[in-house]
C-alpha cells in the first residue's frame, strides 16, 4: 500500500514501508517551465530534513528541492539526465528524483495529503 | 514557490490586456507588468522564433525624438556625439545605429539605437534606464535639440525567417529594407516606426506604432499562423545566443565598450587620430583602451555539460584553488544549442577563444571554454 504526501515546498513521497520515492509536483513542473537539467544527491547520502538534495534548471532558472524527510539516498532516477522534460511530462510519474529510506516516521506528521496539498495550491 | 510582488506599483503597456488574454504570465520588469512567457513556454516560443516568427511587446523600451532646434539633423548628430563615442553624423537618412551612452569613466550608462529619420533623430533606450537617458540628454542637448519623450508609443518587434513575409502583407515597403534601415512606413494603414533590426539575431523588424493601435497591430499580425507571441524568457536566450548584451548584466557604469568587446560599435572617426576624435565623456579611458588594451574583456563561454552557468558564478583558472578571476555576467540554456551558454568578463590575458576555465556551481568547479560569439549565427538582411 503506498501513500503520497506533499510538501509545501511542492515535493511529493509515494512512502511504502519505510521508503519514499520523491519528486516534484505537477504544479512545481507548470511553474517553473521547460526543465533542462536535473541534478540529484549521491548514493548513499544522508539528508537532513528541508536540506537542498536536488536541482531543477529550467531555462529561466535553477531551483533546489528540498529532503522532505531525514534520511539515507538508496537510488536515484538515472532517466533524468538523458531526458530532464520528463519532469515536464510525467512530474509525478516517470519523473522521480530519488528514493530516500525515511529515518523518523514521525517526521512524516507535518506533511500534507492531496486534498490539503490542492488547497494549498488553490 | 514566491509569494507575488505587490502589482499595484507597475505600468501597463499598451499591449497588456492582450498579454492577459493570450495566457501570458506576467512578471515585474523594468517596472512593468510584462510576459515572461505564454502557455507554449520558453523553450518553444524560443525555436517559434528561430524557425518561424515571434511577436515581442518591447514598449517598455523608451522612445525619444531628438529634434534639431536648427531644422538641421546633423546639428542633432553633432550634439548626440557630445555623449555617445560612435559616428552619428555618419547616419544616413533612413539608416540606425548602435550606440552607448557613456559616462565621465568610460563606462557605459546605457545602450541604445539611433536612427536618422531625416529631420530628427529617432532613439530607442532601455525601459530601466529611459528617464535616466531623457534626463542626460535634456541637460546636456537642449541648446541644440529639443527632447521630445514619445510616451505615447508602443514598440513591437516582430522576429524570424518569416518576419519578412508576415510585414509584407501589411506594410510594401518592408521586404526592400535591408538590416539596419529605418524609416516612417505605413503599416496596416498606420503611421508607424519601422526598422529592420531585432535583439534575436535573427532577421526581423521592430515597429513603434501609436499606443492607441498597437492592439489592432498586434492582433493583425498574430492572425498569420506562422506568427506567435513571445515573452521576455525567450527574448533573453534569443540574444544569449546571438552574443548581444543585456544592459546592467553584460554591461553597466564600470564597464568600457572596449572591455565589452563592443570595439566594432565604434567608427574609426572618433577614435584617435580620426576626423572627430574624442569628445565624448570618459574618450580618455575609452581611447586608451582603444590604444593600449584593457585588462578584461567580455568572452562568450561554452561548457562541456547539460548543467547551465548563471549569471553571477564566479570564474576561476583552474579546476581548485587560487581566487576568481571574473564572474558570468549572462548565463542559461540555450534552446536552438540545446546546451547551456554564457558570458563572462575576464582578464584579457585569459580571453582568448579555446581557453579552458572553470565556474564555481553549488559549490563545485565546471568545465568551460571561451567560445566564438554569437553562438547561433545571425541571418540578418544586409
Amino acid at each position: 500500500m503506498t501513500t503520497t504526501l506533499y510538501t509545501t515546498d511542492h515535493e511529493w513521497l509515494a512512502i511504502e514501508g519505510d521508503v519514499a520515492t520523491v519528486g516534484i509536483t505537477d504544479y512545481a513542473q507548470s511553474q517553473l517551465g521547460d526543465v533542462v537539467f536535473v541534478e540529484l544527491p549521491k548514493l548513499g547520502r544522508v539528508l537532513k530534513k528541508a536540506e537542498a538534495a536536488a536541482v531543477v534548471e529550467s531555462v529561466k532558472a535553477a531551483s533546489d528541492v528540498y529532503a522532505p524527510v531525514t534520511g539515507e539516498v538508496l537510488e536515484t532516477n538515472p532517466d533524468l539526465a538523458s531526458e530532464p522534460a520528463l519532469v515536464n511530462s510525467d512530474a509525478q510519474g516517470k519523473a522521480w528524483f530519488f528514493k530516500i529510506r525515511i529515518a523518523d516516521k514521525s517526521e512524516l506528521g507535518g506533511l500534507m495529503d492531496e486534498a490539503a496539498y490542492k488547497a494549498h495550491t488553490a | 514557490m514566491s509569494v507575488r510582488d505587490d502589482r499595484d506599483s507597475l505600468r501597463r503597456t499598451p499591449l497588456y490586456d492582450l498579454h492577459v488574454s493570450l495566457g501570458g504570465k506576467m512578471v515585474p520588469f523594468a517596472g512593468y507588468d510584462m510576459p515572461v512567457q505564454y502557455p507554449a513556454g520558453v523553450l518553444k516560443e524560443h525555436l517559434q522564433t528561430r524557425n518561424q516568427a515571434g511577436l515581442f511587446d518591447v514598449s517598455h523600451m523608451g522612445q525619444i525624438a531628438l529634434r534639431p532646434k536648427s531644422g538641421k539633423v546633423e546639428d542633432a548628430a553633432r550634439a548626440l556625439e557630445r555623449l555617445v563615442p560612435q559616428d552619428i553624423v555618419a547616419v544616413a537618412q533612413g539608416r540606425q545605429r548602435y550606440a552607448q551612452f557613456t559616462n565621465a569613466d568610460g563606462g557605459i550608462l546605457d545602450d541604445l539605437m539611433v536612427a536618422n529619420f531625416d529631420d530628427h533623430l529617432f532613439l530607442v533606450v532601455n525601459a530601466a534606464c529611459k528617464a535616466e537617458d531623457e534626463a542626460h540628454l535634456r541637460a546636456n542637448l537642449s541648446d541644440a535639440c529639443v527632447i521630445d519623450s514619445l510616451a505615447d508609443r508602443a514598440l513591437i518587434a516582430l522576429q524570424g525567417p518569416k518576419a519578412e513575409a508576415a510585414l509584407a502583407k501589411l506594410c510594401a515597403e518592408a521586404p526592400a529594407m535591408k538590416f539596419m534601415d529605418a524609416g516612417p512606413h505605413q503599416v496596416a494603414g498606420l503611421a508607424c516606426f519601422v526598422s529592420r533590426s531585432g535583439y534575436t539575431g535573427e532577421d526581423g523588424f521592430e515597429i513603434s506604432v501609436p499606443a492607441a493601435d498597437a492592439e489592432r497591430l498586434a492582433r493583425t499580425l498574430l492572425e498569420n499562423p506562422d506568427v506567435m507571441p513571445i515573452g521576455l524568457g525567450a527574448r533573453d536566450s534569443l540574444r544569449l545566443e546571438a552574443g548581444l548584451c543585456l544592459y546592467g548584466h553584460d554591461i553597466d557604469t564600470a564597464t568600457t565598450p572596449v572591455e565589452a568587446a563592443l570595439e566594432w560599435s565604434v567608427q574609426k572617426s572618433r577614435r584617435s587620430g580620426g576626423a572627430r576624435a574624442g569628445g565624448f565623456p570618459g574618450a580618455e579611458k575609452i581611447l586608451a583602451h582603444f590604444d593600449h588594451g584593457a585588462s578584461r574583456r567580455r568572452v562568450g563561454l561554452r561548457t562541456e555539460g547539460r548543467a547551465p552557468v548563471r549569471e553571477g558564478a564566479l570564474l576561476f583558472a583552474d579546476s581548485a584553488g587560487g581566487e576568481p578571476i571574473g564572474k558570468v555576467t549572462s548565463g542559461g540554456f540555450g534552446p536552438s544549442l540545446n546546451a547551456p551558454v554564457a558570458m563572462g568578463c575576464v582578464p584579457t590575458s585569459l580571453s582568448a577563444l579555446g581557453t579552458k576555465l572553470f565556474a564555481e556551481v553549488r559549490a563545485q568547479r565546471l568545465p568551460l571554454t571561451v567560445a566564438a560569439m554569437p553562438f547561433v549565427k545571425n541571418t540578418y538582411k544586409r
